[in-house]
């Protein structure tokens, strides 16, 4: 099969892909459409199958079942080498013996397109390298040497550019700076972009859409804002940012909210806020939009409140404070308070109630690991 | 300029140069004395010899010191043929060894390095052959292709060759003889090269549309040239010097004799000493131009 190449991305497709390796499943029947020109982000933590994923796309790794489309066209069987993608790999593996611009130049040779040199200079310019050219990758540092990379790989104007953690070696200042630089050559050259990190962070910031991976399935996927104001599942709220979640059976349920009772309080979720509306159920809040109160609050019913608590712990992380506080038979609380004073607002061991909307609440589908047995 | 194919990093330069200047001398001193002791002093002995002419007494294999470089003259014409036959061999052996080689190498240093166990297995067999003499090795394969031996039976039986031919004394059987001696030579280098190449630049080759025939050729092959190197100059140097396998009493015959034959002939048979000098001196000019011209050619530098 001759390598193909659009003017600009394609659209992506992973149909019921299964990967088994002796002992353990990569991937199971995972499916997946990622539009032309989206930049699209894997999230989860190691192990998740989320590079097995980028891997069989790539042509690195033949899946075990199902099949995978570039668009439209069914390329399961072909060798990589055949694939109209290109891959950001996460060491770079920039060729030693090669100097920069031959680097660069090496996927326009192999295809013999007309004028390597040329285009090669051209990518290295769009990546701020162009002095750079005639030196060898040992030469240059960490960061220099992912901007080849990713030259290397775009100057082939792939229909799909995948992106191994390509910006996980690099220290943050200089991570933050390239996540801008990737995503303004992303829209410039308006190619699909699957790109691959256990950083939530770098995947909210960049992507359009987010695909949160846990064991060799996708948890939940959508824009980087809805995944967050809503995570479906416990995996997902806590590895998407921070979550306060409380487990408890259903005791009142209305035509607006269901809720739960933990440890006297009683905890509400909008229905259509919630995943499951009967038996037992989590409920979950994000810490910055839970308030604490030095004295107990009158609050209507549309917030949910708990406490007294006490304040065990407080962590200063510059813009905000993390309190942490522990409220008897509910368990521990976080809560981020922006540092608009000067001084934490409490003191550690102050008691404090703690509230929050209840259209801030959110419902899981299922439960935290660890109460599953409890009855 | 030779032997930087054999090292793998620069040298690094020092600090203080005074005082860490004294400490490196002493450290140096052994490896200086041995080089002067028996590297330098033979080497001057050898080129005096090589000058020396017939004793003016008329004994047989006494010599008076001189300057007769017709020595080298007389040598060069004499031998010719011998030194022509010496680098075939060489090239000719190296090139196999190189061929038998690198995909074995390729296999214990890449293939096998899931299996740590099984590439060390690999590795010791590899170097086996060295716990028995070379000596005694070389004379086993002149029993095992004798005209009376089964293979050789085989062979005539079949009518493949004529019984008026041999196979030892042949331009093969010493061929034979100086690839299987040398091999592991070849292997080891290549070994140590291909064990730290970085399986990820294939990816990323075949991620670069090229075929795995072109990876090989424009990403394994180039990153595993200081390997080759040191491979070929290991086995090419010793083998354009070897006097055992291309002997009457090995695998050849008076056809195949190479320059180490005849040094040996003359040493210890003719007694000729200058003679024999002479042609030690040549072949080691011969060879250092050699290498100088191969490594300065296949461009180390970029890889070291």
């Amino acid at each position: 099969m001759a390598v193909e190449f659009q003017a600009a991305g394609a659209d992506l497709e992973l149909i019921d892909v299964r990967k088994e390796f002796p002992g353990f499943t990569a991937l199971e029947d995972m499916d997946l459409h990622i539009p032309a020109g989206e930049f699209f982000a894997l999230l989860g933590p190691s192990g998740c199958g989320k590079t097995t994923t980028l891997r069989i796309v790539a042509g690195l790794e033949q899946q075990t079942t199902g099949q995978v489309l570039i668009g439209g066209k069914d390329i399961s069987g072909t060798k990589p080498h055949e694939r109209p993608v290109n891959t950001v790999f996460q060491s770079y593996a920039l060729f030693p013996h090669m100097t920069i611009l031959e680097n660069v130049a090496f996927g326009l040779r192999q295809r013999k397109i007309e004028d390597p040199i040329k285009k090669a200079t051209d990518a290295l310019n769009l990546v701020e390298l162009g002095h750079l050219a005639e030196r060898r990758p040992q030469q240059l540092s960490g960061g220099q040497q992912q901007r080849v990379a990713l030259a290397r790989a775009l100057v082939n104007r792939p229909a799909l550019l995948l992106l191994d953690e390509p910006l996980g070696a690099l220290d943050l200042k200089l991570r933050r700076q390239m996540q801008i630089e990737l995503k303004a050559i992303q829209l410039e050259v308006g190619l699909t972009f699957l790109h691959v990190t256990h950083d939530q962070e770098e995947a909210m910031d960049m992507a359009d859409t987010v695909a949160v991976m846990n064991k060799g399935r996708i948890e939940q996927m959508g824009a980087p804002e809805a995944l967050y104001d809503r995570p479906k599942t416990a995996f997902v709220s806590k590895f998407l940012g921070q979550s306060n979640l409380f487990v408890g059976s259903v005791v009142d349920s209305n035509a607006n909210t269901v809720s739960i009772e933990v440890g006297g309080h009683k905890i509400s979720v909008p229905k259509d806020r919630a995943e499951k509306h009967t038996g037992k159920i989590c409920i979950g809040v994000r810490p910055e939009k839970a308030t604490f109160h030095r004295d107990q609050p009158k609050l209507g019913s549309d917030h949910v409140l708990v406490g007294p608590g006490e304040i065990i712990d407080i962590r200063f992380t510059g813009v905000s404070n993390q309190y942490l506080i522990e409220i008897p038979n509910v368990g521990e609380l976080t809560v981020f308070a922006q540092n608009v004073g000067i001084s934490p607002v409490v003191e550690l061991g102050e008691k404090v109630w703690v509230s929050w909307k209840v259209e801030h609440s959110f419902g899981l589908s299922d439960l935290p690991d660890g109460t599953e047995d409890e009855e | 300029m030779a032997f930087a194919a054999f090292g793998s990093a620069p040298a690094t330069e020092h600090k203080s140069p005074v005082k860490s200047g004294r400490i490196v001398l002493a450290l140096l001193m052994p490896g200086l004395i041995y080089l002067g002791l028996f590297f330098f002093t033979p080497l001057f002995s050898l080129i005096i010899t090589s000058l020396e002419t017939p004793a003016a007494s008329g004994a047989i294999g006494a010599y008076d010191y001189g300057f007769a470089w017709q020595n080298y003259v007389t040598v060069l014409q004499s031998y010719f043929p011998q030194i022509l036959r010496s680098f075939y061999y060489a090239t000719v052996a190296t090139l196999i060894a190189l061929l038998i080689s690198y995909p074995l190498a390729y296999f214990i240093g890449v293939k096998l390095r899931r299996f740590p166990l099984f590439q060390r297995l690999m590795l010791t067999l590899v170097i086996a052959p060295f716990f028995i003499s070379f000596l005694l090795r070389t004379i086993a394969w002149k029993q095992i292709f004798a005209d009376e031996g089964w293979i050789m039976q085989f062979v005539y039986n079949m009518h493949w060759m004529p019984t008026s031919e041999h196979f030892l004394g042949s331009d093969f059987a010493v061929i034979f003889g100086l690839t299987y001696n040398f091999i592991p030579f070849m292997t080891l280098p290549l070994y140590t090269t291909l064990e730290r190449f970085d399986i990820r630049f294939l990816e990323a080759g075949a991620d670069l549309y090229a075929s795995p025939a072109k990876v090989f050729r424009k990403i394994t092959l180039p990153l595993s040239m200081p390997g080759i190197i040191s491979g070929t100059l290991l086995v090419f140097i010793p083998i354009a010097g070897d006097y055992v396998n291309a002997s009457r009493d090995f695998l050849g015959s008076s056809k195949t004799s190479m320059i180490g034959t005849m040094v040996e002939s003359d040493f210890l048979q003719n007694w000729d000493y200058p003679s024999a000098s002479a042609l030690s001196v040549m072949l080691m000019a011969v060879i250092v131009v050699l290498v100088s011209l191969y490594v300065r050619s296949a461009g180390t530098e970029d890889l070291l």
